[in-house]
């Protein structure tokens, strides 16, 4: 049986604006991957441990309410005490998430950060290419 | 519209000129596109004529301002009376930077207030919750008790001006607290006028600020509109919301039929309580969305306020015209909004108030153009509310009524939404009402589909979107961008501290135990929230209350 | 390094089990040893099915049931099935958003699982993703199955006890009847008790268990719970419930007997997809699958007289093995 890409999409903080995390995790689907949709409302403990008990190769944040800088390095940080360094983590929030903060959200450990526009072509190719081998 | 004669006449004109100068110029140049869509994926003819309204009763379907089925406006004199209210929606931080931003905004001509709540507390949690770590301040103001609300307020009278607030789930208790002020500041409940959104099954389809199950839920919905009903009748105890829905991704069709939908639901739901319909439905109040293509969206408003009007009517049996009204908000569309070249933002902001004065809405919000990036800053919103202002004094839009009546392509697209939301609701209601449409994920899955295609149009580059897919360029990452102190947290958490230690414990403890009690009989709960926010229980504290009572509640997704 | 998995699922680490269970949804390689080395300490937990058509609540009911459980001081494990999309191959896996509180307690394991293909309402792989939770430590298993369709009686092959979640005003119960679905259920839950109809939903159903009671000699009936899982009403009387088959199986004998078809049927399944494995890949690696099919195709051959002359090489290959 061919080999799947797992992908945990999740939505850390209070945050309702599903939207694109929605659209993304069917457009991931259509490319072959599966994923496994947590929803709102995710503490980064919730969502370490769903990344965790899924197996997960990728885990995609969508926060679009500002509080990217403090959510997804605790998300890094966790998936590291927890031994999953070799999980792919990337992260979007449109425009909200300002380029100057891409650096140091990459430097804690986040993969990518997709900026507002960027075509999904891109991000799951970007996933295919980057994503562990198991 | 047009008797037979006539149209037999423009009929035989029209064939001319299709298979003439028509036939000739496509025959050199063809169009663009083999089809012209709106934003929504309508499709749009290419000319349209009296033979494409010929349905059109003037009497029966127009009508006059301020008369059924009021197509043509709820008011008899509309924006010549007055423009609608300019109502800018704001908040970040804690309340006393809320407050200056408000007092900025009252002095710049704004006419109306409306509060943008932190996330935390309009998902019932107080500031110091492990969930609203990080979140605290940030798009909107930290509101946790009755102190907080009072700083929020300061210096402005609450009987001259009229206060929105977006607040769902826990919208009782933050009515509790405006009102709890109001007579401290010695203004008696009927001369408080104001709105809170108290729209629960949005939250559940798409806004996802939501805490009990929908019964549950619905339940502290109605206690809120039978309560002012009762006590505050200048209060829209209810703003059922569309925005949300077009903002996740519906067609303006849907955004109206399932807001409709929606007001249906709660129609029901307050005459199942004992309520006449003519006692709360004036008080009914609505909210939308303005995307760019102005005529779409007028053509929405006017089928959203007919379809409405018989609604209520022929459905309800209501007998007062003011229950019939579709008396409604306007929010400028956020998601239209783009990240890269912002400032084009600014264009788009005055098209969509555009579409909102030749709409007929009773109050706007303009958003800034900076809003995909950040929280406005200053100038951003005061352009933003010029914006509405020029469309208000300079554009002509406001001078007569409903100008776009009688124009073929409106009137026709009229029609066809009117036609749309009738056919949802009839889904709906086969489906077992909208309840059940919600569970079974069916408007869900409707708004997810609309805006998946939405998305694939804009890849393929079959629908062109400014700086997104087409003249775009390189730009220097913005600057000036408004940033909340994230120290807001901490200091809100020490406080709270702080206010719990110093309060009055007996009282404190006995307003929630008799607010546990009666929320688990069916009696209304909002006068023992009134007693509980004055007893200085946290909004946390309160919503703690009901997640005991009632249980939480998570939705299924649909996707 | 395999050992070490092992090793460390029956230690309970969520992490060592996760992997495994990936394998095992891959069909790799690695994972049959360490199940040969799981499968000694495998049998103790006990498996709950449910099943019943979309949006009848089965998830949340999972989430309510396992908090009950978790109040018994018992460990839980969660296998949430959804359909993968026989055009992409992807899937949707969207009941874990009901079970998020659940994710904290580090005595709950929840695994979604797409069915990949495979028909009846479970991944493939469901029955050794169950033996994996059981090595990992929980003592109660709950299976969701997809949901969508009405055949999915594969569960009653898994699970000890079957739990049929029926709703109001869904015609769910004539459905079911007509589908056989009536027949798989140990217990059942007509969830969304708030809705009207539950009275006459729990009437048909009881009437048809009734009628079935004239016919079979049945010395379990299953009884009908009423539940609102939304609203946390009724789950424990559905724990109850469980119980009670439970120990009514392990009284009458019933759960051995089971068990021991279950693990018959089992090892044939595991000999049956492990010789179509290598046939398939002997075939399709020494190109003759490509010939044959071409033959076929322009009709020299006829699949019938193939198929036995396969089937018969391999036959004789083993016997000559055999006796020599
Ligand atoms: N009214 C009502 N709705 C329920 C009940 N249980 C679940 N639901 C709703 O039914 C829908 C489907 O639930 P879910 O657990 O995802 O169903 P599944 O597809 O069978 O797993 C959701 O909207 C639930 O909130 C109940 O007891 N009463
Ligand atoms: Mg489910």
């Amino acid at each position: 049986m061919a080999r799947k890409i797992k992908m945990i999409m999740a939505k850390p903080g209070l945050d309702g604006h599903d939207r694109g995390a929605k659209l993304l995790a069917r457009i991931f689907a259509e490319a072959g991957m599966e994923v496994v949709y947590t929803g709102l409302r995710q503490t980064p403990e919730m969502i370490v441990s769903a990344a965790e008990q899924e197996d997960a190769d990728v885990v995609g944040l969508s926060s679009l309410s500002g509080v990217h800088n403090y959510f997804f390095p605790r998300v890094v940080e966790l998936m590291k005490e927890k031994g999953l360094d070799d999980v792919l983590l990337v992260g979007g929030g449109g425009g909200i998430i300002p380029e100057e903060d891409y650096d140091s959200l990459k430097k804690s450990g986040m993969a990518a950060i997709f900026g507002p526009g960027t075509p999904t072509t891109e991000i799951v190719s970007f996933i295919e290419n980057n994503v562990r081998k198991r | 519209m047009f008797d037979e004669k006539v149209l037999q006449k423009i009929q035989a004109g029209k064939d001319n000129w299709d298979q003439g100068p028509l036939a000739k110029s496509l025959s050199k140049s063809p169009e663009a596109k083999p089809v012209f869509t709106t934003i929504s994926g309508t499709p749009v003819q290419r000319l349209y004529t009296p033979l494409d309204i010929k349905e059109l009763d003037y009497d029966i379907d127009l009508g006059y301002p301020g008369t059924f089925p009021f197509t043509r406006g709820v008011q008899p004199t509309m924006y010549r009376g007055r423009f609608w209210t300019m109502r800018q929606y704001a908040g970040f931080g804690d309340a006393r930077s809320t407050n200056e931003r408000y007092r900025y905004l009252l002095k710049q001509g704004q006419t109306g207030l409306s509060v943008a709540f932190q996330l935390p507390t309009q998902a019932g949690y107080d500031s110091d919750h492990p969930l609203s770590m990080g979140e605290v301040g940030k798009v909107g103001v930290a509101i946790d008790h009755i102190d907080d609300m009072k700083t929020l307020f300061d210096q402005i009278p609450l009987d001259k001006v009229t206060t929105s607030m977006t607040m769902n789930a826990p919208a009782g208790v933050l009515l509790a607290m405006y009102l709890a002020i109001a007579q401290e500041q010695g203004v008696s409940w009927d001369k408080v006028g104001g709105t809170v959104q108290n729209d629960v099954l949005k939250e559940i389809i798409c806004r996802g600020q939501y805490i009990y199950p929908p019964k549950q839920t619905m339940r502290l919905t109605v206690d809120l509109i039978e309560f002012c009903q009762k006590n505050v009748p200048k209060w829209n105890s209810i703003s059922i919301s569309g925005y949300h829905i077009r903002e996740s991704g519906s067609t303006a069709g849907q955004e109206m039929a399932f807001t409709i939908a929606d007001g249906i639901a709660y129609t029901q739901a307050c005459i199942e309580r004992g309520m006449a319909v003519d006692s709360f439905a004036p008080r009914l109040s609505f909210f939308f969305n303005a995307f760019t293509n102005v005529l779409e969206e007028v053509a929405k408003f006017r089928a959203g306020r007919r379809y409405w009007a018989k609604v209520m009517k022929e459905r309800f049996k209501a007998k007062d015209p003011r229950s019939m009204m579709l008396r409604y908000h306007v929010q400028t569309g956020g998601v239209t909004l783009t990240a890269q070249q912002p400032l084009n933002n600014i264009v788009r902001v005055a098209l969509q108030s555009y579409a909102t004065a030749l709409g007929g809405a009773q109050s706007l919000h303009t958003n800034s153009y900076d809003e995909a990036l950040c929280l406005p800053t200053q100038q951003a919103v005061t352009v933003a509310l010029r914006t509405q202002q020029i469309v208000a004094e300079e554009s002509g839009a406001t001078d007569t009524i409903d100008p776009l009546a009688g124009c073929y392509y409106v009137e026709n697209m009229t029609d066809r939404i009117e036609a749309e939301i009738d056919d949802y609701i009839k889904k709906i209601d086969a489906m077992g009402g909208t309840l059940a449409a919600i569970e079974q994920g069916y408007i869900q899955k409707e708004i997810q589909n609309s805006s998946y295609r939405f998305q694939k149009e804009i890849e393929s580059g079959e629908r062109i979107y400014v700086g997104i897919n087409r003249y775009t360029m390189e730009e220097p990452p913005p600057t000036g961008l408004l940033k909340v102190d994230m120290s807001v947290g901490e200091i809100k958490a020490a406080e709270l501290r702080n206010y719990r230690a110093q309060r009055d414990q007996a009282k404190w403890k006995a307003a929630l135990d008799k607010l546990r009690q009666v929320s688990a009989t069916n009696e209304n709960v909002m006068p023992y929230v009134v007693e509980a926010v004055k007893a200085k229980a946290t909004v946390g504290e309160i919503c703690d209350v009901w997640r005991g009572v009632f249980g939480e509640y998570r939705p299924k997704e649909f996707i | 390094m395999s050992i070490d998995y092992a090793a460390q699922i029956l230690a309970g680490s969520h992490r060592a089990a996760a992997r495994l269970i990936s394998w095992l949804e891959d069909e790799d390689e690695r994972a049959y040893g360490l199940m040969a080395g799981l499968y000694p300490h495998t049998g103790s937990a006990y498996v709950v099915g449910i099943t019943g058509s979309p949006g009848a609540g089965k998830s949340t009911l999972t989430d309510k049931l396992a908090r009950v459980i978790r109040k018994n001081g018992l460990k839980v494990g969660i296998i949430a099935v959804d359909p993968s999309s026989p055009f992409t191959g992807g899937a949707l896996l969207g009941d874990r958003v009901r079970m998020n509180e659940l994710t904290q307690d580090p005595d709950i394991f929840i695994r979604s699982m797409a069915t990949r293909g495979f028909l009846g309402g479970m991944a493939k792989s469901t029955a050794e993703v169950v033996k994996v939770l059981d090595a990992l430590g929980k003592d109660v298993i709950i299976i969701e199955t997809v949901g969508v369709g009405q055949d999915e009686v594969d569960i009653i092959g898994i699970a000890d006890t079957t739990c049929v979640v029926l709703v109001p005003g869904l015609g769910d119960a004539i459905q079911s009847m007509k589908a056989g679905i009536m027949e798989i259920a140990d217990v059942f839950a007509v969830n969304k008790a708030d809705k009207q109809g539950a009275d006459q939903l729990c009437g048909e159903i009881c009437a048809r268990l009734e009628i079935d009671s004239h016919i079979k000699e049945r010395d379990w009936t299953a009884p009908v719970n009423r539940t609102i899982a939304v609203e946390d009403i009724g789950i424990e009387e559905l724990w109850l419930s469980i119980e009670s088959h439970r120990k009514y199986l392990f009284d009458s004998g019933r759960f051995y007997t089971n068990r021991r078809e279950r693990t018959s049927r089992e090892t044939l399944r595991m000999i049956h997809a492990e010789l179509f494995r290598v046939i398939r890949e002997q075939l399709e690696k020494n190109g003759r699958l490509d010939a044959a099919v071409e033959e076929l195709m322009n009709k020299k051959r006829d699949p019938y007289t193939l198929m036995r002359e396969i089937v018969n090489e391999w036959l004789s290959i083993s016997r000559h093995k055999e006796t020599s």
